[in-house]
């Protein structure tokens, strides 16, 4: 079902703003390294939200395969940022509890952000470990040659780096729970 | 000698140390002084931005605020921190109403930002401020018949580069200084898939053999890049691309920094250069 104030929601978001003025040329979706694994390509995705198709866009695995490459955003002719659109849509879908299951990058972004947030620099390996428990053990076999060649290089630190103004970190980062969000 | 305020971002300690060590003695050699911001935190790089907007930009404004007490420039050498930490800034003097809230959730720990801290990238440093005349004056082994492909990868000239974002000739410039054969390539600033290579591998490691691939066919030995991302992309995966597409790429990565160190005769030990995956140590041989 049209959800006519989704516009509004993805424009009250800092990035998301400009959509309006979009001409659905397509020049996104021809920049776009990954466009052909999305569900709605971007030039599909900004028209969605303007047509109120919001729980299916957010629900899909789209935005999840931006890799913030910034093509289209030097690209576009009416000066949107798709690429800080794609990053709306991603905060709207974990905020809302629709991200797809079907991309393991919403997990993986969760757990990015634990890591920052425990000890204000992010423990890479940490990272990795939590990710593959949380998704699927087995794919980490895969990638655990890449894992071994850095960690033989030493490029995998088996301690976590904590910074000494966590708790700095953590009053911040209450207040901007308590203030709710960006608006 | 000119001070600045150094960011090296969480890779810089971890899996891209090559980066991290190399950049010292480099920084040292071309006369710039980088003094580590004090207990800097992650920027928050692409991924908090895409889960919380107010908590990512909290997070990067404690650094700003950090900085802005220094009154330097504040410089890091990864492309991620730079469009963190740049698009941050760009976003608390756009949008009011962020601002405040920011402002909100800093002085709960006694600080604040007034937007006073200009965010640049340290290939842009290296480019606009010490420049390629002054690097070249300082070679003491010049890399003649070297062929480099510099790899400008995606955020360190776009969205608020210093160089053309879609034929960008900085680096080129920089290795030229160096006495290496620029490799003209065709794909030198796409995209190698970042870390979608941690979640969607099969993406990633697709765009990692194209770039590979393209380097190797315009006849490049190594490939040169400031990013920490795409370094581990095109330098760690290169065995999982060889394995997916019955490929045999053998082509070291190196950061810019330790380039430039060995054309200035630091130390191999000093730049890193063990702690690449695919080694540089042959294709570097007559140089060091």
């Amino acid at each position: 079902m049209a959800d006519v104030r989704f516009i509004d929601e993805v424009c009250s978001i800092p990035g998301g703003e400009a959509i309006r003025s979009c001409i659905q040329c397509g020049v996104c979706t021809g920049s776009c390294p990954t466009a052909s694994r999305w569900d709605y390509p971007p030039r599909q995705a900004i028209a969605m939200v303007r047509a109120g198709l919001r729980d299916e866009l957010l629900s899909s695995n789209s935005m999840w395969f931006c890799a913030s490459c910034y093509t289209c955003t030097v690209r576009c002719p009416r000066d949107i940022k798709p690429t800080d659109v794609m990053h709306v849509l991603e905060v709207l879908a974990i905020k809302n509890g629709l991200s797809t299951k079907r991309s393991r990058t919403p997990v993986m972004y969760q757990c990015f952000v634990d890591s920052a947030k425990g000890n204000g620099r992010v423990y890479e390996l940490g990272m990795m470990l939590k990710l593959f428990l949380r998704t699927n053990p087995f794919a980490a076999l895969k990638l655990a040659p890449v894992g071994l060649g850095l960690l033989l290089h030493r490029r995998l630190p088996l301690k976590p780096n904590r910074i000494k103004g966590i708790g700095e970190i953590k009053v911040i980062l209450n207040k901007a729970k308590a203030l709710g969000g960006a608006k | 000698m000119k001070d600045y305020s150094y960011f090296p971002g969480c890779s810089a300690e971890a899996t891209a140390s090559p980066l991290g060590l190399s950049v010292l003695p480099v920084a040292k050699e071309l006369d710039m002084d980088l003094i580590e911001l004090e207990d800097w935190n992650c920027c928050g790089s692409s991924p908090y931005g895409s889960v919380d907007k107010l908590e990512a930009t909290c997070i990067a404004a404690r650094n700003l605020a950090l900085a802005e007490k220094k009154g330097l420039d504040l410089v890091t050498p990864c492309s991620n921190c730079f469009v963190v930490l740049h698009e941050a800034n760009t976003h608390l003097e756009e949008f009011p109403r962020l601002r405040e809230q920011v402002g909100e959730a800093l002085a709960t720990a006694r600080l604040g930002y007034k937007g006073g801290v200009r965010v640049r990238h340290l290939a842009e440093v290296l480019y606009r401020d010490v420049t390629p005349e002054v690097i070249g004056a300082k070679v003491t082994k010049p890399l003649k018949r070297l062929k480099v492909a510099p790899y400008y990868g995606c955020q360190l000239v776009r969205p608020g580069g210093f160089d053309d974002p879609e034929s960008p000739h900085s680096l080129d410039e920089v290795v030229a200084s160096l006495e290496a054969d620029v490799v003209p390539w065709q794909l030198k600033a796409h995209c190698c898939g970042s870390s979608l290579v941690m979640p969607e591998p099969e993406v990633a490691l697709e765009l990692i053999n194209k770039l590979l691939r393209n380097a190797q066919e315009n006849g490049a030995q190594c490939l040169v890049t400031p990013c920490p991302l795409c370094q581990i992309n095109l330098d760690a995966y290169q065995s999982q691309v060889n394995r997916r597409f019955k490929t045999k790429y053998n082509l070291p990565v190196l950061f810019v920094t330790q380039l430039i160190g060995v054309a200035l005769g630091i130390r191999p030990e000093e730049l890193g250069l063990s702690r690449n995956i695919v080694s540089p140590m042959r294709v570097l041989a007559p140089y060091l």
